[in-house]
């Protein structure tokens, strides 16, 4: 299959790096995803190829790596730390209530695929806690309230 | 060499090489340490953790799988907290095992339960649910059972270390983390069935075999596994008369533990609702059922009006031709050239030749009695290496075929030593084979171009030139790289050339000529097709030899054999195959005896063999039973005692495992028919045939201790050799049998044509 | 983000967080930066510069506490093979936040730190390998290598010296046991972050089984100031045998959480009530975990442990990756205990017995105990359980799971016992959780 330029492009910095061809994989991997949303198995085929690696390898590495997933997630992914510096500080109660305002469960995504939900572990925020990751970015000292905020702010600026 | 090293285990001094691992140290000197991930050979991992015991001067509990031994070092394998770690193993393993041993199939040979029993706890302190995983099928012969799983993953390292396919995998993590095939949900591989027998639990299991039977209903019977030349030991699981299944999981014999498809599940041809369990006669121009005696007194007959007028002189056409089997035991091969030469009065024997054995027995014979330069005369195991000897030697070359599917036992040993032990693996071949990812060098070759690479070792200029250029897998084929390739060669010191049928006669004398130029031990092994293609070749069911290779020309060895036999024998060489069934279909053949064999097979059948009468004794209505007069349905190895010789010389014994109605051993037919014939030939029992073997055939006279005990003697066919004149290299061909086909056998083998690899496994690309 | 400054602090690492621009070179340069460096290449030699490492009492600030100088020392000077220098920042270890700061701050200081590495081993290349969630540091860090690369701090022929050195960022892609050293080179080679068997340790075999330096970000991140300012100055910062300041996170029932950098051997009370500002709502402090989720809990009566790794291990826990959680008189320890246990459950990467079915099943029975299925028996099996994990498995992570479980029994067993009525979590008022 082909990639995009960038991910082409990224792909090939990566190759630069390593001595060995195999430790490009996770970042390969992860990339991919990044711009897919997803690993295929047509992105986990065409990255085996390249890499001389087997789907079967290939697969187990993905499996290892609770970031890396072969089913699409939602546009904006949250994912919510209820460690234990976060429960401290309510993160299993902001959980609940992001099932509650979502209408999903933990690892489900909303039926018009914006929103997919994630009870996470430690994400190393904890000093800022209870803390989230909406796909990449952090958001810190949350409440209940300042969740529907963010929740309503990202579903006002994607119907526009 | 470095000293050993003197330590302590359980108060007892043991020594020990340094490198050597803890728990092979203790093992050896007969201290229990129990280990569920620990395989010998295979990686370290560390993983199950039941191998922990207390070493002197370290805190925590250490594995003695991954701890090497240690000058002065004082260890501790039964004290209350090695017994309690090990207790706790085994309480923790048990918590997610299903605890349904009564339905398991592995219960009663199941290593938990073992280990439970010996160290675990009597009772569960867990009350939550097991984790639940449906059973999946990965292949025709393969199931897996996740949640009985312990994750030793012996699996996965004997598929990918041991047979190199890598078809297992892990997937998942922590407590979900399993086994995973290389097809999403189902398998593509050898088939070979190791992973289930190296799995210590019930997580793996044969499709063939599961729920069939509980293992201690089951009479345990070692015999050799009757498919390729490599003659591995198969130890199979009869019950009530029936095989079961077949598996060598006390890893004795020359092939240890390994087995492939063919060893592990293809006796099944025996029970193939084609098997033939009554003899046929033609009548009115077809094959109907007849009594035994109805059948030999018919062969009988017949053979008696061709004796006659032979005797009267009255015939033009040559009387018999008989073409013998690869399958058959040493016993029935040489009864029956006894027969043909002394009964029958013929050297017409021949039986299909996959590798020509006699042109190497000559070619060492002659490298024996003319060493190279000014060095001593060497013993004939100088030339011949034994199978296990591939894991072992620095160096081997494999010339042309394709080991891994024609000889995975000998591809499998080889893998072992590039694994364990360095070997420098040099191949020459015209497809990138599997063993090709093994090599040292690999020199790729035209299609055919074999001789052409033996002609390049030996120097030749023009042979260079050949070789050199692009090759059709996109290589370049570089003056250096060929220099390059034969010099590392010529400075091997314990050398083991395999070759196959793409040399034969004048090449093999080349090639050992070439290898006995080499500055150290140089030993070949000729890669024949079938079980006792070896057996057949040296019990002489050859035209121009008798048994060991002696030429029937040769007065003085003809004159031993007639001795021995008081009666005289023809000195006439007879005719190889493809002449007897020429002379067959010419009307020049007045009776062909086929045993075991089908050299019809891909034969015109319709230029039948003419008024020929064909007597054809098999356990099939092949192609050539098929225009047979009379056919006689024998028994398979499986069914029967006596000897068989690998492809590499090693002389093994088969043990009876059942019995399959109606049908006869060779030999008891042989017996019948020379009763009928008026011959009171004895001896007749299997063991008293190998005593006469063991007396006049030359290099047979090995002890039989070993043997008898279930291993394995090389024989050398080479005192008092006198070389027969050369074979018609045109008359061997191998049948490029691939890992699910099996000649004959392989198409009445049930598993062997269920598996989907038999059609999708393509050959290797071109080199 | 970073936290309000205390005055409590001593500013070393952290000293350029509060800068405008910080990450960007021109800062780091304008305050000290690659000062370090252009010193160690011209002015010392790798003896010396292990001198002064030694001399700091540094020791490694991803948990274990290791001497850094000491373990640079190990690696073979003459080496067939190329070295390799390898920056962990996995950190992942609940509790913990402070190599974010670093990263995100003064990317320069680390890149730096990483460079005397190389000199001082003589290896010629490097990863600083990022947690998948920490993303945003990538972009980062990436931006400060250009800027190195640029301004001749890292590529061929360093400051005229003769050294090069390149340095590369690589993400993970969530993996705790992937902060575990020979897991971490597992991943950065592309496979399953499975431990290695060990020996051999990394400095003899690590990356590509060539001799490699692996230390966690904060403890590169020391390395300039120690060389610039000298060992002895370092080393005075903090109590004998313990270098220096770290960067301390305090998480939990505080009223000012934050990451501080504070002398090592500061006391506990000095850090929850001075810095932190005491506890919230000004309620009783019951627990605190003083290194982050894996480091057995100290009672409200160890208040008075100076925080270094050796008075910390006289109390009975570990100091770890400084992350310090303080649980109040509202905490349900059992639910602590539970929740912490989830998270090795969901890290363990499998491969042994004890951890994969240990930490499962620990889960499973802190689940049903904690939701009023306890029986009384369980109480020893949960501490029984995490007993036969300690020290049995096969890489640290079964320890780490295993020894707060054993503290949070033992020290406080009434609170399991509370939980034997049969009943719903005694500490769980009206369906509320606690602390929120």
């Amino acid at each position: 299959m082909q990639f995009s330029t960038q991910l082409e492009e990224k792909f090939h910095r990566l190759a630069q790096h390593y001595p060995v061809k195999r430790s490009a994989l996770v970042p390969m991997l992860l990339f991919a995803q990044d711009e897919y949303g997803f690993l295929s198995k047509e992105i986990i085929a065409e990255i085996s190829r390249r890499m001389d690696l087997t789907v079967l390898d290939v697969e187990g590495t993905i499996s290892y790596y609770s970031m890396l997933r072969t089913k699409p997630a939602g546009r904006f992914h949250l994912q919510i730390c209820t460690n234990i510096s976060c429960m401290l500080r309510g993160g299993d109660k902001l959980f609940d209530h992001a099932k509650t305002k979502l209408g999903i469960g933990n690892g489900e995504v909303t039926p018009d695929g914006l929103f997919s939900l994630e009870e996470v572990e430690c994400i190393g925020a904890c000093a800022w806690a209870p803390a989230i990751q909406v796909n990449y970015d952090f958001h810190h000292e949350l409440t209940p309230e300042r969740l529907d905020q963010l929740i309503d702010e990202i579903q006002r600026v994607s119907r526009v | 060499m470095a000293d050993n090293f003197k330590f302590n285990v359980d108060g007892r001094e043991l020594q020990a090489k340094p490198g050597t691992l803890l728990i092979d140290a203790c093992r050896a000197a007969g201290i229990e340490v129990p280990a569920f991930c620990y395989y010998p050979g295979l990686s370290l991992q560390a993983a199950c953790r039941m191998c922990l015991v207390e070493i002197e001067k370290t805190p925590k509990l250490q594995t003695a799988c991954t701890t090497p031994v240690a000058e002065g070092m004082i260890v501790r394998t039964s004290t209350p907290i090695v017994v309690d770690a090990r207790r706790a193993m085994l309480e923790l393993l048990l918590a997610n095992h299903p605890l349904d041993c009564p339905v398991c199939d592995k219960g009663g040979e199941c290593e938990l339960q073992d280990m439970v029993f010996r160290y675990g706890a009597a009772e569960s302190r867990f009350r939550e649910e097991k984790r639940h995983v449906d059973e999946q099928q990965w292949s025709p012969v393969v199931y897996y059972d996740a949640p009985r799983c312990i994750l030793c993953y012996r699996c996965v390292r004997v598929c990918g270390e041991g047979m190199d396919v890598w078809a297992l995998g892990v997937v998942n993590r922590g407590a979900r983390s399993e086994i995973a095939p290389n097809h999403g949900d189902h398998l593509d591989c050898e088939e070979c069935g190791m992973c289930i027998d190296i799995c210590p639990v019930g997580a793996l299991t044969s499709g063939a075999y599961r729920y069939r039977a509980r293992p201690w209903e089951i009479k345990y019977v070692s015999t050799i596994c009757t498919h390729c030349g490599d003659g591995c030991k198969t130890t199979l699981s009869v019950r009530n008369g029936k095989i079961l299944r077949g598996n060598n999981r006390d890893h004795s014999g020359i092939n240890g533990e390994f087995l492939c498809i063919k060893g592990r599940y293809g006796y099944d041809f025996i029970e193939n609702p084609n098997r033939i369990r009554t003899p046929l006669i033609r009548k009115d121009g077809k094959l109907v059922e007849a009594s035994w005696e109805q059948a030999i007194q018919t062969i009988a007959a017949k053979w008696k009006e061709i004796l006659h007028r032979r005797e009267t002189g009255t015939q033009e056409a040559q009387a018999f031709g008989v073409i013998g089997s690869n399958h058959t035991t040493n016993e029935e091969n040489y009864i029956l050239q006894k027969f043909a030469r002394t009964v029958l009065k013929t050297n017409n024997i021949d039986h299909h030749r996959t590798v020509d054995y006699a042109a190497l027995i000559r070619a060492i014979a002659n490298a024996i009695a003319k060493p190279v330069g000014d060095s001593a005369a060497r013993p004939a195991s100088d030339f011949l290496a034994r199978s296990k000897d591939l894991s072992i030697a620095s160096a081997v070359l494999v010339i042309g075929g394709n080991p891994t599917d024609q000889h995975p036992l000998l591809a499998w040993n080889i893998r072992e030593g590039c694994r364990l032990n360095g070997t420098r693996l040099y191949v020459i071949n015209s497809r990138r084979i599997p063993l090709a990812r093994k090599t040292f060098r690999f020199l790729p070759i035209a299609e055919g171009g074999e001789q052409n690479a033996l002609e390049f070792l030996r120097g030749e200029r023009d042979a260079e030139k050949r070789l050199q250029g692009a090759t059709p897998g996109g290589r370049e084929v570089t003056a250096e790289f060929l220099n390059d390739f034969r010099d590392k060669l010529g400075q091997e010191k314990d050398l083991i050339v395999l070759f196959e049928a793409a040399l034969s006669g004048e090449c093999v004398a080349q090639l050992v000529e070439w290898g006995s130029r080499l500055p150290g031990r140089t030993r070949f092994i000729a890669q024949g097709d079938y079980s006792n293609s070896r057996g057949a070749a040296d019990m002489g069911l050859l035209p121009n030899a008798l048994p060991g290779y002696a030429s029937v020309e040769d007065n003085d060895a003809r004159l031993r054999f007639e001795n021995a036999w008081s009666t005289t024998v023809p000195a006439e060489p007879g005719m190889p195959l493809h002449d007897m069934l020429a002379a067959a279909a010419q009307g020049k053949l007045e009776s062909l005896y086929v045993i075991g064999a089908n050299p019809l097979k891909g034969w015109d059948t319709a230029a039948s063999l003419g008024g020929c009468f064909v007597v054809v004794q098999d356990l099939f209505l092949t192609e050539t039973a098929l225009v047979a007069d009379v056919v006689l349905p024998a028994a398979s190895a499986y069914e029967k005692s006596g000897t068989v010789t690998n492809t590499c010389g090693e002389l093994q014994k088969l043990s009876k495992g059942m019995e399959v109605m109606g049908t006869r051993a060779d030999l008891d037919i042989f017996s019948r028919l020379a009763g009928a014939l008026g011959v009171t030939q004895a001896p007749l029992k299997s063991e008293e045939v190998l005593e006469e073997i063991r007396k006049l055939v030359s290099g047979y006279g090995v002890p039989l201790v070993n043997i008898v005990a279930g291993g394995a003697e090389l024989v050398a066919p080479l005192d008092g050799f006198q070389p027969v004149s050369a074979t018609h290299t045109a008359n061997v061909k191998s049948s490029r049998d691939t890992l699910f086909t099996s000649g004959t056998l392989g198409r009445y083998s049930s598993s062997l044509q269920a598996v989907p690899e038999r059609t999708t496994r393509t050959e290797p690309d071109p080199a | 983000m970073p936290s309000q400054p205390s005055e409590h602090e001593v500013r070393v690492l952290s000293r350029r967080f509060g800068l405008p621009n910080s990450a960007s070179i021109d800062t780091y340069l304008a305050n000290d930066g690659y000062r370090a460096l252009e010193k160690a290449l011209k002015e010392m030699t790798p003896d010396s510069i292990l001198e002064e490492l030694k001399v700091s009492n540094l020791r490694g600030r991803g948990g274990a506490g290791f001497p850094t100088g000491m373990k640079w020392s190990f690696v073979p000077r003459q080496s067939p093979k190329p070295k390799y220098i390898v920056c962990n920042a996995d950190e992942s270890e609940p509790g913990t936040c402070k190599d974010r700061l670093l990263m995100e701050y003064d990317p320069h200081q680390l890149i730096e730190g990483i460079l005397i590495a190389g000199i001082v081993v003589g290896s010629h290349q490097g990863y600083i390998y990022v947690r998948g969630e920490y993303r945003y540091l990538i972009d980062i860090l990436d931006r400060a290598l250009e800027e190195a690369y640029a301004r001749g701090y890292l590529g061929k022929n360093i400051l005229g010296s003769g050294f090069d050195f390149d340095l590369y960022t690589h993400t993970g892609a969530g993996a705790y046991e992937c902060g575990e050293e020979s897991a971490l080179l597992e991943s950065l080679e592309g496979k399953r972050g499975i431990p290695r068997i060990r020996p051999p340790f990394p400095a003899v075999a690590g990356l590509y089984a060539s001799p490699t330096v692996l230390n966690n970000v904060e403890t590169f991140s020391s390395v300039p100031p120690i060389i610039v300012n000298g060992g002895k100055w370092y080393a005075e910062l903090g109590t004998p045998r313990n270098g220096g300041t770290r960067l301390f996170v305090l998480s939990g029932h505080v009223k000012r959480p934050g990451v501080y950098e504070l002398p090592m051997g500061t006391p506990l009370r000095k850090l929850i009530y001075d810095v932190g500002g005491g506890i919230i709502g000004d309620k009783k402090l019951k627990a605190v975990i003083p290194g982050g989720s894996s480091t057995p809990v100290l009672t409200a009566d160890a208040i008075d442990t100076p925080l270094d790794f050796d008075s910390v291990a006289k109390a009975g826990s570990m100091l770890g990756s400084g992350a310090v959680i303080v649980m109040h008189e509202d905490t349900c320890i059992v639910r602590a205990a539970l929740r912490i246990m989830q998270f090795y459950a969901h890290e363990s990467c499998g491969w042994c017995i004890p951890c994969r079915e240990g930490t499962n099943w620990l889960k499973k029975t802190l689940t049903r105990f904690h939701s009023g299925g306890g029986r009384e028996e369980d109480i020893g099996l949960i501490e029984d359980l995490a007993k036969n994990m300690l020290g049995r498995t096969f890489c640290p992570l079964g320890d780490a799971a295993a020894m707060p479980t054993i503290a949070f029994v033992q020290k406080f067993r009434n609170e399991f016992e509370m939980h034997l009525a049969g009943q719903p979590c005694p500490f769980e008022k009206h369906g509320q959780l606690v602390g929120a």
